[in-house]
């Protein structure tokens, strides 16, 4: 096992250094920072004097070579716009991210399970199909405008929740988080659920679909036959043998939601690294563009590690192996 | 057997339910502190790291210029109490006695001369101050509070310039601009200290009590950045923010509406204009009526420029597209800033009189022509270009959009990849030079003029007037000049003005606020009111 992840690890090291090829070729061909950063009432001699101050005077190969030996060093850049590090950037503003998406999983995963178990072992009663319904609603409805209408309701209307922000923050191991005081919570709640619902629509449709096909298993009636409860049947058998694509997916699915929160976090303002990369993209912040990037790929590349980890804990059927080899 | 099945599922249920489960929060604001709703996040908390508006926003909270300006740009006295010249070279500044910093110690000339040392030697600015320092030959101080600049050359605008100059404190000279993000070196004059930044989130104020100047209503304010416009008009809705700066044009007449609410509204130095490639002898996206490129430049012609101009309909731009967050222009300024021309109107809407001015230039059937614009950096600017691209296609001039974001746009117009572009421009001194040495002088790396000129319009007579204006101390004299310069411009349509841009604050019951023509928000000019 040791030595599939050391070698899954090597994998991912020439994956990094093609996306960052990638990103700097491509930020170079969308423009020139300089024409953004640089106040309009700036002089020719003064735009001179910030390429050269940003290191954008050098030939494009020379840029990335400089970018690879201080990355070499861990140091990937500072951020043309705000001058530090991409680095100091992104990881103070993972925290909140993190948050917001452990949250939201935690939320898809606690209401999405259970819903689609419910609906699974009882496909014909009425709420099963209020709850398949209502799970393709999840699917369908954009998040900006479901986080929009949670705040027309929850904030203009009925001003149960704040619409914007992070409220109150308690250190935890010297890290800002929300969800240990109750202000953090009314801060966290709505846009966690506008991100969940995409994932809870996912899980109640997977839970339910693994479900049904399980229950007419040989084993199941085997099981029955033999007088386990329901609970164990349900809890050990049923579940387990369910769990493997939710697994996937859940691990997936919660690198995206950290990745890609961008939508949630503008409308809710909420202080997260996905407003960073959009911000970025539209500075042409190369730095933190690239920073972001390789960061992100890191986190799938460890993801799906653990995922497969998981696999082989949660049927012993399954052996960690190479892609090419036998599975 | 099956009750015990239901029983799972219900428990399923109510596990489900639990999680629903919300807290309500009791966050009222209170009286003392007021949170206003920013549109753009600042890059740094150092004064003089990057000349951006929405930095120089929240530095004027802080910090303080020798030379201050009031809403509509008129230069007031700031640190310094006056200022006169000696010579054609020489000012004189006397500076404010009894102003402190925030850590008590005194203000004197020192600190102007450390903060005019620093302003244009900041490393890693992504945009230096140094445009502002660079007429300056040698500061002499007489006493502590007297201060003697000596320009390079006769160079009337010191004042200005010296109105965007941040005076930190002579200790904070060598500070990095770490120091100041970390708030470590941030030390101003200015009416509020600083608590608190979290980069693209808040800033946190707290009121100076041993201000020199009046006093702000409120003991704490917290700048919040809610950049997405449907974000910032939702919390000043539900009460989150008790005052927003932008508010979008789309929800104006709503906003207008709602009891709870007042609105600001004030006419903004910044316009929105068209610039068409009047240089070259071939354009890249200029075609014959069917699609052909066409040999020689239409837009090189004035009668074909003025037949745009006469084919536009600004006032049903400002009407329709910016739903009145706008107002018709046909010059670079609004009326009050130094150099706006009074009676200078933009051509009456006429698409006939544009038809036959075509036809005269030798283009009776019109020609092709694609508008580049950017889609995310001016309020409808995509909308705009359409509409624009409508009325130009009714008189024969088919007119295509291409909007594109900022990041794309402004690197292709500064390479001249466009024969026809929309922009804006804000004149940042407050007077008409900015946008006449920017826009219409013509292209010259060595003197520093025409660096937004993407159209390289070029007219003697414009340069002239502008060069001699200067060069000229005399205010009136100057004005003149400006005036005169900017009519000869108009008069040869080296751009197609549009529109003033309309700045609208959205407050809450109790706040009040008087528009600014600089856009800026400045939480010390928010009022307390019943």
């Amino acid at each position: 096992m040791l030595a599939f992840i050391l070698r899954r690890l090597m994998q991912s090291i020439g994956v990094l250094f093609a996306m960052s090829l990638l990103v700097f070729i491509g930020v170079y061909a969308i423009g020139n920072p300089v024409d953004i950063l640089v106040n309009p009432n700036a002089d020719q001699q003064d735009i001179a004097r910030a390429i050269a101050e940003l290191g954008l005077d050098q030939p494009l190969h020379l840029q990335y070579w400089q970018f690879l030996s201080n990355a070499l060093s861990g140091d990937l850049g500072r951020s043309f716009s705000t001058g530090i590090p991409a680095l100091e950037l992104i990881f103070q503003r993972m925290p909140a991210t993190l948050e917001l998406a452990a949250v939201s999983m935690l939320i898809a995963i606690a209401l999405g399970i259970p819903l689609g178990l419910y609906a699974g072992l009882r496909p014909s009663s009425r709420l099963s199909k209020a709850i398949m319904a209502g799970s393709i609603l999840g699917f369908s409805l954009p998040t900006f405008w479901v986080g929009l209408m949670l705040i027309m309701v929850f904030s203009v209307w009925l001003g149960w929740l704040p619409p914007t922000g992070r409220g109150d923050t308690v250190e935890l191991f010297g890290v800002p988080v929300s969800f240990l005081t109750l202000d953090g919570w009314s801060h966290l709640l709505m846009p966690a659920t506008n991100l969940a619902l995409f994932n809870l629509a996912l899980l109640v449709r997977l839970t339910r679909a693994g479900t049904r096909e399980v229950m007419l298993q040989d084993y199941i009636r085997f099981a029955r036959a033999k007088g386990l409860s329901d609970g164990r049947i349900v809890g050990v058998h049923v579940l387990k043998n369910i769990l493997i694509p939710i697994v996937t997916i859940v691990g997936l699915e919660f690198g995206s939601v950290i990745a890609f929160a961008v939508v949630t976090e503008s409308i809710f303002a909420w202080p997260g690294m996905g407003k960073l990369l959009i911000d970025s993209i539209n500075q042409l912040d190369r730095p933190v563009i690239v920073a972001y990037v390789l960061l992100i790929v890191l986190m799938f590349v460890l993801i799906n590690l653990v995922v497969d980890v998981l696999y082989s804990l949660l049927d012993p059927r399954i052996r960690l192996a190479d892609a090419g080899g036998a599975r | 057997m099956p009750s015990m099945r239901r029983a799972i599922a219900t428990a399923a249920l109510l596990l489900a339910a639990a999680t629903c489960l919300s807290t309500l929060p009791a966050t009222t604001a209170r009286a003392q502190e007021l949170t206003i709703g920013l549109s753009a996040a600042i890059t740094s908390m150092d004064p003089h790291f990057h000349n951006l508006s929405p930095n120089n926003n929240v530095m004027e909270h802080l910090y303080e210029t020798l030379v201050a300006k009031d809403g509509s740009y008129r230069l007031r006295p700031g640190l310094a109490e006056s200022w006169r010249t000696i010579d054609e070279l020489t000012w004189e500044f006397r500076l404010r006695k009894g102003v402190r910093f925030h850590d008590g110690t005194e203000f004197t000339a020192a600190d102007v001369v450390a903060s005019l040392r620093r302003a244009p030697s900041v490393p890693k600015s992504p945009s230096s101050f140094g445009i502002y320092t660079r007429q300056i030959a040698e500061v002499q101080v007489v006493d502590p509070f007297t201060l003697r600049i000596r320009t390079k050359t006769p160079y009337p605008l010191l004042p200005n310039d010296l109105s965007t100059i941040y005076v930190v404190s002579a200790k904070h000279e060598k500070a990095s601009t770490e120091d100041f993000n970390a708030g470590r070196a941030v030390n101003g004059t200015g009416p509020w200290r600083f608590v608190r930044w979290q980069l693209d989130d808040r800033i946190e104020l707290a009121r100076n009590e041993a201000y020199w100047g009046p006093k702000p209503a409120w003991e704490r304010v917290v700048l919040r950045i809610l950049a997405k416009d449907p974000t910032r008009v939702a919390a000043l809705l539900a009460g989150d923010v008790r005052a927003i700066e932008n508010v979008p044009t789309a929800d104006i007449a709503r906003l207008a509406l709602n009891k709870e609410l007042t609105l600001a509204r004030g006419i903004s130095n910044r316009f929105i204009y068209l610039h068409m490639d009047s240089a070259r002898d071939r354009s890249p996206f200029v075609a014959d009526a069917t699609g052909k490129p066409l040999d020689r430049n239409p837009l090189k012609d004035v009668r074909v420029r003025r037949a745009m101009s006469m084919a536009i309909n600004r006032q049903a731009i400002a009407d329709k597209v910016m739903e009145g967050a706008a107002v018709p222009t046909g010059q670079l300024l609004p009326p009050g800033l130094f150099g706006h021309v009074p009676g200078l109107r933009p051509p009456a809407f006429d698409p006939d009189g544009a038809r036959r001015l075509l036809a005269e230039a030798g283009y009776p059937d019109g020609f092709t022509i694609t508008l580049h614009a950017p889609n995310d950096r001016y309020v409808n600017d995509e909308q705009v270009a359409q509409a624009v691209a409508g009325m130009l296609s009714k008189v024969g001039i088919r007119t295509r959009v291409e909007a594109m974001p900022s990041a794309v746009f402004f690197s292709r117009a500064n390479n001249l990849e466009f024969s026809f572009l929309l922009a804006g421009w804000g004149a940042a001194t407050g007077e008409a030079s900015s946008s006449l040495r920017s826009l219409l002088s013509t292209f010259d790396r060595e003197k520093g003029l025409g660096v937004s000129n993407r159209g390289r319009y070029s007219n003697p007579k414009v340069d002239q007037l502008t060069d001699r204006g200067l060069a000229t101390m005399n205010d009136a004299a100057r004005e003149k000049l400006f005036q005169a310069a900017t009519e000869a411009a108009m008069a040869d349509v080296g751009l197609i003005p549009l529109y003033h841009q309309v700045g609208v604050w959205g407050m809450r019951r109790g706040v009040g606020y008087s528009a600014r023509t600089d856009e800026a928000t400045w939480a010390h000019e928010f009022r307390l009111e019943k």
